[in-house]
């Protein structure tokens, strides 16, 4: 007796797109670390140690105070055991490691650990046009580019660095678009955020050069607090680029992130991510948590901010950039690909929320579920009373692979006023054995069937990517 | 020299248990058009997407041999290198992919199979547009997505196009001519014989008579329960035409 052919195409497509994580190395490293653990007494030995102003010491215990009286939200279609708390350490930095000026003051280790992740931050093989913030778990060890940028008048350097030096924006910006109260885990950030980048754009500057932090987490036992906070000044211009990975380990790290974006009068701020956390094993063990809250404001007359993301990685993805669209004829997009797989679960979308007249809004959003994956959009458009004339497309398509994976819409539509228009489309389709077996009879292999079918789904969203990121976004996708 | 392109021997096959095909035979050479004809569940699908290597079914017994070497442990992949095409009776839609580059990989796939160059997008254009007039297709139509919003008769055509394209030895056309007006009919048909030639197969799975009037078989099958029952000229087809199949069964 014979099987018709040996490939079972079901089974086949699920483990095609388990590709291994090719980022899960560690890195072996003499680290300055602090207990296990979470009081007022951390962040108080946080703050020390960054030697932050009282401000910022107030803004954490503060922050800190709110956390202990929230609960975790139940709301996303995500399900997961009780996060611990008390046994994530909060502060994991290289030691000797203070923000060097010169690359070679780097430990070679940390260069090297970077290098292997294809970012390379010396001075010869640095790319020519992306300035880079690397972030190794709780601090940033290098930013590339900084001297020339100031020509420019353009800051990026480390949020530890702008405390100290740029104390006044810092005081003005920071928890002003996402306020510390926010909601359960920026507060925990706010309480016990370690590094990031900062960025300022002033006026009539179109930003020389891309600008992009790489974020890594290295020990097991640490949690990853990032800050980001992006000020683009009157008719100014800059592109933003974020990448994340993570050594392989059995147990679960928490990311909780907090950007913050905010654009005044005329400006432009493009933010891009490829979110390639580690993702856990094929039966779902270990990955990253990743709880992030990330919003942008538009503060005046037709500022713009576009949201791009690819996430591929985190064995828990909880994330919904959003855009206050407060100024008159101000616009906001989100551009988005989610792909999971395994036991992946990703509940992601975005909040557009309409104040200032003649907003306008775009939503693509492209999820693609394998395995026995869960991955949710959710999404509000809310269009305020005054919000007159003001306009909002949303585009939510899913595309599921195999026969146990799982997809959802849940878009929120909330509009109050008469002259605005909303329009929502969603889809959701299959790569289904017939389909294959269509491209099989024509000689093309599985893998490139299912590669030329996701490419083609995604391919709306990766023509938003910057040039860099479209082709990493790409080979992400790609199977094998 | 050995003419013989297809030999089906003694084939059985199910599907969740049921048996489909029951001791199947058949035995195709170069240079023939096979038509076979029967009842809706006779087993005529069941048997075209066998031969192209579907893994739904089993192969409980029996031999299919292509060009001398038995198929059967080959991936349908492999079968299409080999010179085997299957056109669907209902060709699938993939979204997403635009038919230019779908009908460019599957001829690269073709080509790097017989150790030639494979084709750039630019060059594949040449060599597309000249056979698109074959099916008197737009290149427009290039641009859209596989089968995606097609009509039932820009389908069909574009199944005749990839059959052309990849120049297959044996092609099998599974009710290529239903659901056809009689302009797209002449077009598939006036295609099918440009095709053919005598290092060629076709098996022509139909329901009606009319295809036959264009594309001239040189065997009629009619298959029944699982297996071909009887064999004729296209006489038989006009027989079958006026007094159905039951009188077979007398």
């Amino acid at each position: 007796m014979v099987n018709q052919s040996k490939k079972v195409l079901n089974t086949n497509i699920a483990n095609l797109v388990n590709q291994n994580y090719q980022y899960g190395f560690s890195t072996e490293i003499e680290k300055d670390i602090i207990q296990k653990g979470l009081s007022e007494k951390t962040i108080q030995l946080i703050s020390r140690k960054k030697k932050e102003t009282k401000f910022l010491l107030n803004f954490r215990l503060r922050a800190f105070k709110k956390w202990k009286n929230m609960a975790e939200p139940n709301w996303a279609y995500l399900k997961f055991p009780e996060i611990n708390y008390q046994s994530i350490i909060y502060y994991s930095a290289p030691k000797q490691q203070k923000q060097s000026k010169d690359i070679t003051e780097v430990d070679p280790e940390l260069l090297e650990t970077f290098e292997k992740l294809g970012i390379s931050l010396n001075e010869q093989k640095r790319l020519s046009n992306v300035a880079i913030d690397a972030v190794f778990d709780s601090v940033s060890i290098a930013t590339t580019f900084q001297e020339e940028l100031k020509d420019y008048g353009v800051i990026f350097t480390s949020i530890s660095k702008a405390i100290v030096d740029y104390s006044e924006m810092i005081e003005k910006y920071l928890g002003s678009v996402v306020p510390i109260g926010d909601n359960y885990f920026s507060a925990l950030n706010s309480a016990v955020f370690t590094d990031g980048s900062f960025c300022y754009i002033p006026k009539n500057t179109v930003c020389p050069l891309d600008l992009s932090t790489y974020f890594r987490i290295n020990d097991p036992n640490s949690g990853q607090f990032e800050r980001t906070l992006i000020i683009a000044d009157k008719n100014s211009r800059v592109n933003y680029l974020e990448g994340c990975t993570a050594p392989q380990y059995d147990t679960n790290q928490l990311h909780a992130a907090v950007v913050e974006l905010v654009s005044l009068k005329n400006s432009t701020i493009k933010y891009s991510t490829v979110q390639n956390w580690y993702s856990g094993n094929k039966f779902g063990k270990g990955g990253i948590y990743n709880f992030v809250t990330k919003r942008g404001i538009c503060i005046n007359l037709n500022a713009k901010i576009s949201w791009t993301q690819v996430e591929t990685g985190s064995s828990i993805t909880w994330k919904y950039p959003s855009c206050i669209l407060m100024g008159d004829k101000t616009q906001g997009e989100f551009y988005s690909v989610a792909l999971t797989n395994n036991y992946q679960q990703a509940d992601t979308g975005t909040k557009m929320i309409h104040i200032g007249k003649k907003t306008r809004s775009r939503i693509i959003s492209k999820g693609i579920s394998a395995g026995k994956s869960k991955n949710s959009y959710r999404g509000l458009v809310n269009i305020l009373t005054k919000a007159l004339g003001s306009r909002n497309y949303s585009q939510c398509d899913s595309l599921l692979i195999g026969n146990v994976s799982n997809a959802n819409t849940f878009p929120y539509i909330s509009v109050q006023n008469s002259t605005s228009k909303i329009e929502h489309e969603a889809s959701t389709s299959k790569i289904g054995e017939e389909q294959i077996f269509y491209f099989l009879q024509r000689g093309i292999c599985v893998e490139k069937a299912i590669e030329l079918m996701i490419s083609g789904f995604c391919r709306e969203i990766f023509t938003e990517l910057p040039l860099e990121f479209a082709a990493e976004a790409d080979k992400l996708l790609t199977l094998k | 020299m050995n003419s013989t392109l297809l030999e089906i021997k003694n084939l059985q096959v199910t599907i969740n248990e049921i048996e489909i095909l029951k001791r199947f035979n058949l035995s195709v050479k170069k240079g023939e058009i096979h038509a076979i004809m029967g009842p809706n569940g006779s087993g005529k699908s069941t048997f075209s997407k066998v031969l192209a290597g579907h893994p739904s079914y089993r192969i409980k017994e029996g031999e299919i041999f292509f060009k001398g070497c038995n198929i059967l442990n080959l991936d349908p992949e492999e079968r299409s290198h080999l010179g085997i095409f299957l056109a669907f009776q209902y060709p699938i839609e993939i979204p997403g992919a635009s038919n230019e580059e779908f009908l460019r990989l599957a001829y690269n796939s073709k080509q790097k199979f017989c150790n030639k160059p494979e084709v750039d997008p630019l060059e594949f254009l040449e060599i597309i547009n000249q056979k698109l007039s074959l099916v008197n297709m737009s290149p427009k139509f290039l641009s859209r997505n596989v089968n995606e919003g097609f009509s039932g008769g820009e389908k069909k055509r574009n199944e005749i196009l990839q059959m052309i394209l990849l120049d297959s030895e044996l092609s099998i056309l599974d009710e290529t001519d239903s659901g056809l007006d009689i302009d797209a009919l002449k077009i598939i048909s006036t295609g099918i014989n440009h095709f053919m030639d005598t290092n060629k197969a076709i098996i022509l799975i139909t329901h009606y008579q009319r295809l036959l009037d264009y594309v001239n078989p040189t065997y009629v099958h009619v298959m029944q329960d699982g297996r071909i029952i009887k064999t004729g000229t296209s006489a038989l087809a006009k027989e079958l035409e006026d007094k159905g199949y039951e009188w077979l069964n007398d």
